[in-house]
């Protein structure tokens, strides 16, 4: 199997040689021999070579003034950037580059076909991978990770120069493209990028082999090299049943003519099926839960502080940098004796190379949205004690210089008791405040705090919600006292939440565990946490898993 | 570069069509939103759309495109002021574009070599009278954003930096597209695009296999290609010119007003830009179907991308706000 994995991955390096327009390769493997082997393939593909890095700035990418130089000849000159010259580009720890550098790269590669991106993705957990909008535009990836060095063996020398000539003369019958959007179709990936991909990787490989014509075997390879890694659902799984006749028939269609390739659906399907790892589904929903934190909305990076400020660093100015005046001087200060010597005059020279730039890391604040069931119920038995835990928590949230928000919910709904503050006095007066009573309408309680979360993401704070309740939701949404729909209610507000892909933490403040709130959380996304049994010290503990801290 | 991709050839994707053809009908309207997953073919419909677009009267060589000799800014230097015909600028706005860039700056080649303060205009002064295209418009920098903004509204670029002081004129509409998974867009930046359309991948293989086909033949045979769309987009481009026309002369009956009116205060969309909006949407709509007086039909079928960005944003409605809009509309409108 691992030896396959090579093989294709060989592969894919020769179509990527042959055809500019396939995009690029996406590469997980952790840094050791077996990527090198593959990275030294690239020697196959029009050079140079450029590395970049994720944290590289947009002057290095795209190029601007070079200030130094433009100084000292008294000319504008212009710096290239790294992407300015045709050629292979390899982005290294790929799985870290923001969206922001992905949208750049992908910008490159839509404009034209000068540039090969290979993405050399180090992703330790399943969660960390490269950003979806850059996958989205390389055709081939490959999974090295299991394949060891033994199995990893080195290829024969390749040209494709005569491919390159070939490909254009490679003609395409008429009924691939329908056969590959159709699979691709079937497992679920919804770009139109996918099978043109594949049509050309099918193009390609009929270059590589000499072939005129596209035939069987060049789909068969393409569809396992491009579609394979995208599928999102195993064919035939839902709605695919009520489609299945009309493949059928095209197939027939298919065997009348008698120029057209034999290479049924099911066949292609089942070799791709083959392919697809047995955990295609938990690798969706992390790949679903990824988007929710690493590809980040801007919203949470942003910060509404400026920042711890971190040792300044050499750079340029411009892009809203700060100089950082006491840096430069000092970065300046040993040289000045040379360049006095050097120009002959007697005052302090500070070149572009001297400046000092300010960095700020800029870390969103925090908002805890506590969210408290103040019914009936809970205020008999143990608001008491769900008011020492928040009280707890408060504090923890003050020594992190949280935010805090604090929503109540009784009777037939919720109110704002607080908007979001640092003020942990004012959140005791209040919290020491809240009367008890009536039913427990949870799902309203969800809504406030959902409400108080969108806003706080907006303002740039990242929210997290902690519900304290016993769970026993007996009013609905709109204010009836009917058990089942209240139930129903809190559920579908739940996946609103994990929708606006928000934290949450529920504090089961019941006598005895309430199964019902376990199912909740599972729904949030959300961890639960029985009061009765947790003392002051696990409930910190948890909290602060909850936060990641 | 090769040409884009011809308009007329994109397959489906309708409303994104229609509202961009509005727009090269009447620019006043103000703009596109393209909001959709990835590999729908918006980038590729935006760059068509320069294909589309009259050309229009310019004095030649001037920064701004001026449509009059008067209008050229001062601080331009010409040798001559004749008009020429010139296609209708479509400027693209790079992510990576430094604030300088966009609004222009001090030129530092004259700087340093003549010793001179010079200005040299930046893409604003390249897109008036145009188009200007920001893809991925919601991974912009934020002072970028806040710029464009307030030129955007003011129809106006000032720049006021290292003892320069240049204002020109910067009237273009803005197009943009995004993923909305990537990042939401700030309502005061969604409020300034006149329409707004989602789009998603077709989902019948028909469909998907005519776009596939059409995108191969446009690689691989791309004169032939070109050829047979070239005339379609032609005859689009000559439909927009009558309905430029046609619209000077269209009657607004004062019960359409009213229509539009109660749509907008049912939905509860802020302010009046809405209203606005959606009269002139509709009005061209009604230019470009070639009928004489805006009827309540235009309104309805222009009120899902005029509106639908200026709802107040409910989290808990999965369905949409195309939807929602859809719903008032048949309720108000019936």
């Amino acid at each position: 199997m691992a030896e396959a994995v090579w093989h294709r991955a060989v592969l894919a390096m020769q179509l990527l040689a042959i055809d500019p327009a396939l995009g690029g390769m996406a590469l997980r493997a952790r840094s050791g021999p077996v990527r090198d082997r593959l990275v030294g393939l690239l020697d196959w593909l029009p050079q140079p070579q450029q590395r970049i890095h994720p944290a590289i700035s947009d002057e290095a990418l795209f190029g601007g003034l070079d200030l130094s130089a433009t100084l000292a000849r008294g000319q504008f000159v212009q710096e290239q950037g790294l992407l300015s010259r045709p050629g292979t580009v390899i982005l290294t720890m790929a799985e870290r580059a923001a969206t922001q550098l992905a949208a750049r790269l992908a910008m490159v590669l839509d404009a034209g076909t000068t540039h090969r991106l290979i993405a050399l993705d180090e992703g330790a957990e399943p969660d960390e991978a490269l950003n979806p909008k850059l996958a989205e535009r390389l055709a081939f990836a490959a999974d090295l990770s299991d394949v060891t060095i033994s199995e990893a063996i080195a290829p024969d020398p390749f040209d494709p120069s005569a491919a390159i000539t070939h490909l254009h003369q490679v003609a395409v019958p008429n009924d691939i493209a329908e056969q590959v959007t159709r699979i691709a179709a079937q497992f679920g990936i919804d770009s139109l990028r996918a099978p043109l991909f594949a049509l050309r990787a099918a193009k390609a490989h009929a270059a590589l082999r000499g072939k005129m014509t596209v035939d069987a075997n060049d789909v068969e390879i393409a569809c396992l090299l491009v579609l394979a890694h995208r599928a999102t659902q195993m064919p035939g799984s839902d709605e695919e049943e009520a489609e299945a006749p009309e493949p059928d028939q095209t197939d027939r269609d298919d065997q009348d003519q008698t120029d057209t390739l034999n290479l049924p659906d099911e066949l292609l399907l089942e070799a791709i099926k083959a392919l697809l790892p047995d955990n295609l589904l938990d690798r969706i929903a992390a790949q679903k839960a990824r988007q929710g934190k690493g590809s980040g909305s801007g919203a949470a990076r942003k910060g509404n502080r400026r920042g711890r400020p971190m040792p300044s660093r050499a750079g340029r100015l411009g892009d809203g940098a700060r100089i950082d005046i006491v840096g430069t001087l000092r970065a300046a200060a040993p040289w000045q004796t040379i360049r006095k010597q050097a120009t002959g005059r007697d005052s302090v020279q500070v070149r572009s190379d001297d400046i000092r730039v300010k960095r700020f890391e800029e870390k969103s604040d925090r908002l805890l949205v506590f969210t408290v069931d103040a019914s009936g119920s809970s205020a008999l038995s143990r608001l008491a004690e769900a008011k020492g835990a928040i009280e707890l928590l408060l504090a923890q949230a003050y020594a992190r210089r949280d935010h805090v928000a604090l929503v109540s919910f009784r009777g037939t709904g919720a109110e704002v008791l607080l908007p979001p503050t640092r003020s942990l006095v004012q959140t005791k007066r209040r919290l020491a405040a809240l009367p008890g009573g009536g039913g427990t309408p949870l799902a309203a309680g969800i809504v406030t705090a959902l409400e108080q979360a969108i806003t706080a993401t907006r303002k740039g704070l990242t929210p997290t919600i902690v519900i304290l309740t016993d769970g026993r939701a007996n009013v609905a949404l709109d204010g009836a006292g009917n058990r089942a729909q209240a139930a129903a209610d809190a559920q579908r507000m739940a996946q609103a939440v994990r929708a606006q892909r928000i934290d949450a933490l529920i504090i089961d403040t019941g006598n005895r565990p309430e199964p019902a709130l376990a199912a909740l959380a599972q729904t949030l996304g959300a961890i639960y946490l029985p009061l009765p049994r947790a003392d002051a010290a696990r409930l910190s503990a948890s909290v602060a898993t909850a936060l990641g801290d | 570069m090769k040409q884009p991709f011809p308009f007329s050839a994109i397959v489906g994707q309708d409303e994104m069509k229609q509202a961009m053809i509005l727009t090269a009908i009447d620019p006043s309207i103000g703009g596109v939103l393209v909001f959709g997953d990835r590999g729908t073919g918006k980038s590729t419909a935006v760059r068509a759309l320069a294909a589309l677009l009259p050309p229009i009267m310019a004095v030649q060589g001037c920064p701004v495109n001026s449509a009059k000799a008067g209008d050229v800014p001062d601080w331009a230097v010409l040798a001559t002021k004749t008009l020429v015909e010139m296609p209708t600028p479509v400027v693209d706005l790079p992510l990576g574009a430094t604030e300088d860039r966009v609004t222009g700056a001090l030129d530092i080649e004259k700087a340093l070599t003549k010793g001179e303060k010079a200005f040299q205009p930046g893409l604003l002064a390249r897109a008036n009278r145009g188009y200007l295209y920001i893809d991925e418009v919601n991974l912009l920098e934020d002072h970028i954003v806040d710029l464009l903004l307030d030129v955007a509204q003011s129809g106006e670029n000032v720049v006021e930096r290292e003892g320069l002081s240049i204002r020109h004129a910067a009237r273009f509409v803005l197009v943009g597209s995004g993923n909305p998974e990537e990042g939401e867009l700030r309502p005061q930046l969604l409020d300034r695009f006149g329409l707004s359309v989602e789009v998603a991948s077709p989902k019948d293989i028909a469909t998907r296999v005519e776009v596939i086909k059409r995108r191969d033949a446009f690689d691989n045979d791309n004169t032939a290609f070109m050829l047979r769309w070239q005339a379609e987009d032609a005859a689009i481009r000559d439909r927009i010119i009558t309905a430029r026309n046609a619209l000077a002369r269209l009657k607004t009956p004062e019960k359409t007003l009213h229509d539009v009116a109660e749509l907008c205060l049912a939905l509860g969309s802020d302010g009046l830009r809405g209203e606005l909006t959606l009269l002139k949407a509709a009005r061209a709509y009604a230019a470009w179907r070639n009928d004489t007086a805006l009827t309540r039909a235009h309104v309805k079928d222009m009120a899902p991308m005029a509106l639908r960005h200026r709802l107040r944003r409910d989290p808990l409605d999965e369905a949409g706000s195309g939807t929602r809009v859809a719903r008032i509309v048949e309720e108000t409108l019936g």
